[in-house]
C-alpha cells in the first residue's frame, strides 16, 4: 500500500484515538475557546429578557438522559436567566424519563437564587398524551395537571392561583431531543398563539429552522454552541463554554482528516490515470 | 348589567350580554384543508382509474433495485440478512411502509433460503412482522424455513435498542442490512456498525434529520417518499402506480402555488398595486384554523 | 372474511377520524381521543407480549447453552432484578417510583443515565469516521456538500474571534436559514404527499401487505 492509499484509508481506530485526545485535553487543561452568539440564540435570549418580572414561563422537558450533555447546560442557563428576571417558572415534560433530570436541574438552579417553591417556581411533572395535554392546557391547566409532582393540589400553590391556561403564560421554552417541538408548534402556537422558544440538540436544530423562518417560534438554541452562547449572554460561564473548546478542536480534527482523505483520493486517481495512459 | 359593592354602591351599566356557546357542526376554519383533501384525493382517484390496463412510467429507484442484489450477496456469503424497522410504532406511516418492504424482502430471503433476523422496538410491530414474514415464506413455498424466534422484541429504550442491534450486527455479521422506518439519533450508530462488518446497507426513513447520516454510511438510501412508493415500485401493480402519479400531480399543484405565492410576495414587497393585499390573503388562506 | 373484516375496520376507522377532524360537535370530537386511548391500552398489553418474546428467547439460549448464553443469563437476571426494585419503589413512594431517593431512581441515576450517555457519545466518533469516508470530492455535488459542511462547521464553532470567522458564522446562519431550509421543505412536502397517498391506499384497502 503506497502513502496515498494509506492516507485515503486511515484505520478508523486512529481517528477515534485522536478524537478522544482532542476532546479530553481541553476539558482537563481548561483550554478557553471563543464563543459566537448566533442570531437564533440571541432571539431566544431576547424573548426571555423582554418578559416583565412576574410573568409565568413554562419549561418543557422533552428529552432523556442521552441528550443531557447538550440540553442540561441550556436549561440551567435559561433557568438562571428566568430566576434573575423574577419570572415564575413552571417545569413540566412530555418524556417521562426526563422528569427526574429536570427536577434535579430545577432544584440546583433554584438553590443559587432566593426563590421559594410554590411562590417562584413549581414542578408539575409529566402526563401522557402529548398533543392532548397541550390542547387541554390551552383550556385549563388543571384539566391535566391538578396536582404537582409531589401530589400537592395546584390551587394550594400561591403562584398557580392566577395561572389557568396559555393566555396567562408569557413563553414556553421547550427542550427537544425528538419531535415534540413540532407538536408544540402545531397545537400550542397553532391553536392558542402562545410564544415558543426551542432549545434542541444539534441533530434536531435544522428541523426547527422552518419554524424560525415562518416566525412560529421566537428563538432557537441549537446544540452545545447554542448552550455556550446562552451562557455567554446570561454572563454565567459554565459547562457548555468549557466543552466548546473540545467541540472546536474536534471540528478542526475532522476537517483535517477530510482534507487528508481527499488528498489521498486525488493522488490515487492521478496515479491511476497516469498508469492507464502509460499502458 | 351592574356591579354592587358591600356598601351597596352601584357601578355604571356595562355592555355585557349573556351568551351561550355550542359546538359547530362544521369547523369553518378548516375549510382550506377540506378543499386540499378533495383536490389531492381527486388526483389520486383520477390517476388510479387511468392506470387500469396501462403501463405507467416510474423513475428508477436504485435502493429498491438493489434489494435482490443485497439478498443474493448475503446468500452467496452464507450470511443472514438483518432487517431493522427503526424505533417507530405501528401508528407511524413510515413503520407501515417498512412492513410493506419487509414483505418483499422476506419473499426474496424465502426464495434464496437465507435467514432473516429482525429485532424490534415495538411489540405490536413485532407481531405484525411475524405474520408478514410467515406469509411471505408460505407464498415463497418455504413455510418450514420460517423461524419465529428470528423476529423478536428487543427493548423500547432508544439507545438500548441501538446497543442491542449493534451487538447482533457484530456477532451475526450479516451480508445485507435494511434500515427502513423511523430513526432518530441512533441511526449513525447502527449504520456505521453495519459498515464496519462490510454489509451492503439499504436505508430508508422519513426523518429528514437522519437522511444525511444514512447517505454518508449506507450504500443506498430511500429518501422520504421513495420509501412510501416502495410497495408500488416493487409490485408494479397498476392501481398502486396510479396513486404515485396522483401524488406527482399534487406535487405539481403545490409547485404552482409556491411560484404564484413567490411572485405575489415579491410584487407585494415592492408595493406594486394590490399585490400586497393579494399575497396576504393568499398566505392567510393556508393558515389552519 | 379473514381479510374483509380488518379491511372494513380500517376503512371505517380512517373515515371516522377524517370526519371528526372537521366536525367539532359531539360525539365526533371525541372519536380521535377515544381511539387513541384504546391504542394506548392495546399497546400496554402488547408490551407483555414483547417481554414474553424477549425472555423466552433468552431462556432458550440458556437452556441450550448456545454461544453467548452467559449474556442471556445477565439480561434475564437484570430484568427480574430491576422489575423487583421498581415494584418496591412504587409501593414505597405510592406509585411515583422514580422519585429521587427511591431504589429505582438509584438504578436510573447510576446505570440508565451513564449507559444512555455512553451510547449517545459514540455518535461523535462515528460522525468523524463517516465524514472522513463520505466527504470525498468525487463529483460536483459531492464537492459542494464538502464545502458546505466545512463552512458550517467552522461557522458554528469559531476557533478565533476575528472578522473571517464572524463572516463564516453569519454565512452559516444564512445558509441554515435559507438554502438548507428550502431543500428540507421540498423533501418534507414530498414526505407529506407520500404519507397522504400511502394513508389513502391503506384506508381504501389497496395497500394490504401490512395486513398479512
Amino acid at each position: 500500500m503506497n502513502i496515498w492509499e494509506k492516507l485515503s484509508k486511515i484505520d478508523r481506530r486512529i481517528i477515534y484515538l485522536l478524537l478522544a485526545l482532542v476532546v479530553i485535553i481541553p476539558i482537563v487543561f481548561k483550554i478557553p475557546s471563543t464563543v459566537a452568539v448566533s442570531g437564533p440564540a440571541r432571539m431566544a435570549f431576547d424573548a426571555v429578557d423582554n418578559l416583565p418580572p412576574g410573568t409565568p414561563i413554562i419549561f418543557s422537558t422533552d428529552f432523556d438522559p442521552a441528550s443531557m450533555p447538550e440540553l442540561r447546560p441550556m436549561m440551567t442557563a435559561m433557568l438562571r436567566h428566568a430566576f434573575k428576571k423574577r419570572l415564575k417558572v413552571i417545569m413540566m415534560g412530555h418524556w417521562p424519563t426526563g422528569i427526574p433530570l429536570s427536577t434535579l436541574i430545577l432544584e440546583e438552579a433554584a438553590k443559587e437564587f432566593e426563590v421559594e417553591y410554590g411562590v417562584d417556581y413549581v414542578n408539575i411533572g409529566y402526563r401522557p398524551g402529548a398533543g392532548a395535554v397541550m390542547i387541554q392546557m390551552g383550556r385549563e391547566i388543571r384539566n391535566v395537571f391538578n396536582v404537582d409532582i409531589e401530589g400537592t393540589p395546584l390551587d394550594s400553590l400561591p403562584m398557580m392561583k392566577t395561572i389557568h391556561n396559555y393566555s396567562d403564560i408569557g413563553l414556553v421554552a421547550c427542550y427537544e431531543a425528538g419531535a415534540m417541538g413540532d407538536i408544540w408548534v402545531q397545537y400550542a402556537w397553532g391553536r392558542f398563539g402562545v410564544k415558543i422558544v426551542m432549545a434542541t440538540t444539534a441533530v434536531v436544530t435544522p428541523e426547527c429552522y422552518p419554524y424560525l423562518g415562518a416566525h412560529q417560534i421566537e428563538g432557537l438554541i441549537g446544540g452545545m454552541a447554542g448552550a455556550a452562547a446562552y451562557e455567554k449572554l446570561v454572563e454565567h460561564p459554565d459547562k457548555a463554554m468549557i466543552r466548546m473548546s473540545s467541540q472546536a478542536w474536534a471540528h478542526i480534527l475532522i476537517i483535517v482528516f477530510i482534507i487528508i482523505g481527499n488528498i489521498g483520493y486525488f493522488m490515487m486517481r492521478r496515479m491511476e490515470k497516469t498508469k492507464t495512459k502509460g499502458a | 348589567m351592574k356591579a354592587q359593592t358591600k356598601e351597596k354602591i352601584e357601578s355604571e351599566a356595562s355592555n355585557v350580554a349573556t351568551a351561550k356557546s355550542f359546538s359547530q357542526w362544521f369547523h369553518k376554519g378548516r375549510i382550506n384543508i377540506l378543499v386540499l383533501i378533495i383536490l389531492f384525493g381527486s388526483f389520486f382517484f383520477i390517476y388510479v382509474r387511468m392506470a387500469k390496463g396501462k403501463k405507467l412510467f416510474i423513475r428508477k429507484i436504485a435502493g429498491l433495485d438493489a434489494v435482490e442484489e443485497a439478498v443474493g450477496r448475503s446468500t452467496e456469503m452464507g450470511k443472514p440478512v438483518l432487517y431493522c424497522p427503526g424505533i417507530g410504532y405501528l401508528s407511524d406511516i413510515a413503520t407501515i411502509a417498512s412492513l410493506t418492504i419487509l414483505g418483499k424482502v422476506a419473499k426474496k430471503t424465502a426464495e434464496y433460503e437465507t435467514r432473516i433476523i429482525m429485532p424490534n422496538y415495538d411489540p405490536l410491530v413485532m407481531s405484525a412482522a411475524q405474520e408478514i414474514v410467515k406469509q411471505s415464506y408460505t407464498e415463497g413455498g418455504r413455510p418450514d424455513s420460517f423461524n419465529e424466534k428470528d423476529i423478536f422484541y428487543l427493548t423500547q429504550d432508544q439507545f438500548g435498542f441501538a446497543a442491542g442491534v449493534d451487538g447482533i450486527i457484530m456477532r451475526e455479521k450479516p451480508g445485507a442490512i435494511f434500515f427502513q422506518g423511523v430513526f432518530f439519533a441512533e441511526s449513525l450508530i447502527l449504520a456505521e456498525t453495519g459498515h464496519s462488518v462490510g454489509a451492503i446497507q439499504i436505508a430508508g426513513t422519513d426523518r429528514v434529520t437522519q437522511l444525511p447520516f444514512f447517505i454518508a454510511s449506507c450504500d443506498y438510501t430511500l429518501i422520504g417518499e421513495e420509501m412510501f412508493a416502495a410497495s408500488s415500485y416493487l409490485s408494479r401493480d397498476p392501481i398502486m402506480m396510479g396513486s404515485i402519479k396522483g401524488e406527482d400531480a399534487s406535487k405539481l399543484t403545490i409547485v404552482i402555488l409556491i411560484i404564484v405565492g413567490a411572485i405575489l410576495g415579491i410584487l407585494g414587497g415592492l408595493n406594486i398595486g394590490p399585490f400586497g393585499n393579494w399575497f396576504y390573503n393568499f398566505t392567510n388562506w393556508f393558515t389552519r384554523g | 372474511m379473514k381479510r374483509q373484516i380488518p379491511l372494513l375496520l380500517t376503512f371505517l376507522t380512517g373515515v371516522a377520524i377524517i370526519i371528526s377532524f372537521f366536525i367539532p360537535h359531539k360525539p365526533f370530537n371525541q372519536v380521535q381521543d377515544t381511539l387513541l386511548d384504546w391504542f394506548i391500552i392495546i399497546s400496554g398489553f402488547a408490551l407483555l407480549l414483547g417481554i414474553y418474546s424477549l425472555l423466552r428467547k433468552h431462556i432458550i439460549h440458556i437452556q441450550k447453552k448456545d454461544a453467548g448464553w452467559g449474556y442471556s443469563l445477565i439480561l434475564n437476571s437484570f430484568f427480574v432484578g430491576v422489575f423487583i426494585v421498581g415494584i418496591i419503589s412504587a409501593v414505597q413512594f405510592k406509585g411515583m417510583s422514580l422519585t429521587p431517593g427511591s431504589s429505582l431512581y438509584y438504578v436510573y441515576d447510576y446505570m440508565v443515565i451513564p449507559l444512555s450517555a455512553t451510547m449517545f457519545s459514540l455518535l461523535a466518533f462515528f460522525i468523524a469516521s463517516a465524514a472522513y469516508r463520505a466527504f470525498r470530492a468525487r463529483k460536483l455535488n459531492a464537492t459542494l456538500l464538502l464545502i458546505a459542511a466545512v463552512v458550517v462547521m467552522l461557522g458554528r464553532v469559531p476557533i478565533v474571534d476575528n472578522a473571517f470567522f464572524k463572516f463564516l458564522g453569519q454565512f452559516s446562519d444564512w445558509f441554515m436559514l435559507i438554502p438548507q431550509m428550502a431543500a428540507k421543505r421540498g423533501i418534507l412536502i414530498g414526505i407529506a404527499l407520500g404519507s397522504f397517498a400511502m394513508s389513502l391506499r391503506i384506508i381504501l384497502g389497496i395497500e394490504r401487505t401490512y395486513l398479512q
